[in-house]
């Protein structure tokens, strides 16, 4: 049977969560195979990916593909794909992993969907539109579908297999290996989740009146183990820095819950977190439009009820 | 750089970003005539940056856009910021394009043109795929500098950081390369009347299909390789709980994380 053919996202040898969510999808649509692309590949990688289903991985264990820009994962991507001939690619919906997504569409003839949050069994694809305002389905109807799958779209499940590796060579074409990365720059920042893979996510606004506000926006988000957002009034404002924002303009998130404080919930705000699983909200007009969507809402000063939380947090915590 | 350098930027007309999107139901096609149709946001960065590079190196910095008669709008506002020309490609046969035809038609009217670079905004409000920048720079062959937060241009010589989850890369190549910005690389700059007058008499260029080398059976909606099969508002949410603080909100919070086993 054609395999569901994963791209698999990883840092330092370990698989990210979005991976692991998206091997749990590709098993409940058929037999999930795995592609590392990059340097890397050892126990760790291969244990995780067993775990959690993939009976064969391929590897293409070549510097060019975390070196250059995009492309050279594109190719190799693409020899894998004629050699595992799939049933269909899921990518996650990062930045990169759309782009690779793109290219490869080219590459190999076939359409492509992004930032789906679900697959049916058929390859129907659902994705949340227009700020989660609206439900479509999707399918590809030329060559092999290449999904892109949003993080915490999935519980990830494990289900043990045994697993082997095929190492792929892929002559990396010159032309492909244009934009030279030359230097990777850690922005400073705690050892929080990242953004748009977090289960949970506190987020500041307009409310939380300045940089040195998101004190308690930053604590609360720790005592959850949470990643820190902001809405598009903070960031522009300057008082946080503007890869964090969420909305129309910046991150789209869904995880399990998310807090937003001092947050008005304009439309351009909602498009980036109205798929969030649970949503809480603490700000002091009763008429924001984010209570609309809160599960859980507290008209207060959040200068008052954010620490409140957190201490609460803490103490429930032991 | 020996020559005059040359600047492509391509741009969008996108229903306003703080308006109510809906699908057309006839089509499942982008409703664009009942919202104002604007330039899209984050392509406001990527002219300002190519007016920022001509301003320091010099050239020549072109409009492309692709999309109905009234997207010439879209190009009139980035030439009233200060470009040059525009080139707009609009064609019947167009609508309902996915981002593979949308690309096919950019790389076909950017191909032998001789730009040094060609610069996008990282998307677009409406569809928010981010793809086609990739795209193009796959079908030309050119080197991918998407995600900007920084350009330098040093000769032939590009360099950006690309901004990612954990910080940026710092990436290099030779031109020409396909170079996509983030919002806040910079300040977009506002029409001035001046501008907007000087704007009425610039060359704008307008192109068919044909003209682009692009077959009509390969665009539009009956040539898309990804179709929506059908679609829906999002059921509404059922209304929370909602409490006002009286020196407990927080607490309040924490139970009913507690209860949902959040916490």
């Amino acid at each position: 049977m054609a395999p569901i053919l994963v791209v698999v996202e990883h840092a330092d040898g370990v698989v990210k969560k979005v991976t692991l969510e998206l091997l749990t999808l590709a098993r409940s649509l058929g037999e999930p195979a795995a592609v590392w692309l990059g340097p890397g590949y050892g126990d760790t990688g291969a244990s995780q990916l067993a775990e959690y289903g993939v009976a064969t991985a391929y590897v293409v264990d070549n510097s060019d593909m975390v070196d250059f820009v995009v492309a050279p994962k594109t190719e190799a991507l693409a020899a894998v794909v004629k050699q595992a001939s799939p049933a269909a690619i899921l990518i996650a919906s990062s930045a990169e992993g759309k782009e690779i997504a793109g290219r490869l569409a080219i590459k190999i003839e076939s359409g492509v969907i992004t930032d789906a949050v679900a697959i049916a069994p058929d390859l129907t694809a659902t994705q949340s539109v227009f700020g989660g305002s609206t439900i479509v389905h999707s399918t590809v109807t030329h060559g092999i579908p290449i999904i892109t799958v949003r993080p915490n779209s999935t519980a990830p499940q494990a289900a043990a297999t045994a697993l082997s590796r095929v190492d792929v060579e892929v002559p990396v074409s010159e032309g492909a290996r244009g934009a030279k990365v030359t230097g990777r720059t850690a922005a400073t920042k705690a050892s929080r989740p990242e953004l748009s893979e977090a289960a949970i996510v506190v987020s500041g606004g307009r409310g939380v009146g300045g940089p040195e506000g998101f004190g308690v926006i930053e604590s609360l988000a720790d005592s959850l183990g949470a990643a820190v957002g902001a809405s598009r009034a903070a960031t522009d404002a300057g008082w946080y820095p503007h890869q964090y924002q969420v909305g129309q303009t910046g991150k789209t998130v869904s995880p399990q819950l998310y807090v937003a404080n001092g947050i008005s919930g304009a439309i351009q705000h909602r498009a980036g977190m109205q798929t969030s699983k649970m949503i809480v909200a603490v700000n002091k007009d009763s008429e924001a439009p984010i209570f609309e969507l809160a599960d859980f809402g507290v008209v207060g000063d959040l200068f008052a009820v954010v620490p409140q939380l957190t201490d609460e947090v803490q103490k429930r915590k032991g | 750089m020996g020559k005059r350098m040359k600047i492509a930027v391509c741009v969008k007309q996108v229903p306003d970003t703080w308006a109510e999107k809906r699908l057309r139901p006839a089509d499942s096609l982008l409703d664009r005539e009942s919202a104002e149709g604007v330039l899209n946001e984050l392509d406001e960065y990527a002219v300002e940056e190519a007016l920022k590079i001509q301003e320091a190196h010099g050239g020549e910095v072109t409009i492309v856009s692709m999309g109905p008669e009234r997207a010439v709008e879209t190009i009139r506002k980035a030439l009233s910021m200060g470009a040059d020309a525009g080139i707009h490609i609009v064609d019947d046969a167009l609508s309902g394009s996915d981002a593979l035809a949308t690309s096919a038609v950019l790389a076909g009217v950017l191909k032998d043109r001789g730009f040094d670079l060609i610069i996008f905004g990282s998307e677009s409000t409406d569809a928010r795929m981010s793809v086609v920048p990739a795209m193009v720079s796959e079908r030309l062959g050119l080197p991918q500098l998407t995600f900007a937060q920084k350009v330098d241009v040093n000769g032939g010589t590009i360099t950006i950081e690309r901004q990612t989850d954990y910080g940026f890369d710092s990436v290099e190549a030779s031109s020409p390369v396909v170079v996509s910005v983030v919002e806040k690389i910079n300040e977009p700059r506002y029409p001035s009347f001046k501008g907007i007058m000087a704007a009425k008499k610039k060359p704008l260029e307008t192109l068919s299909i044909v003209d682009v080398g692009v077959a009509a059976g390969s665009v539009g909606t009956s040539a898309a390789w990804s179709v929506v099969a059908d679609f829906a508002a999002r059921p509404p949410k059922a209304a929370g709980t909602i409490v006002s603080d009286e020196g407990t909100g927080g607490v309040k919070i924490a139970e009913f994380l507690a209860t949902n086993k959040i916490i």
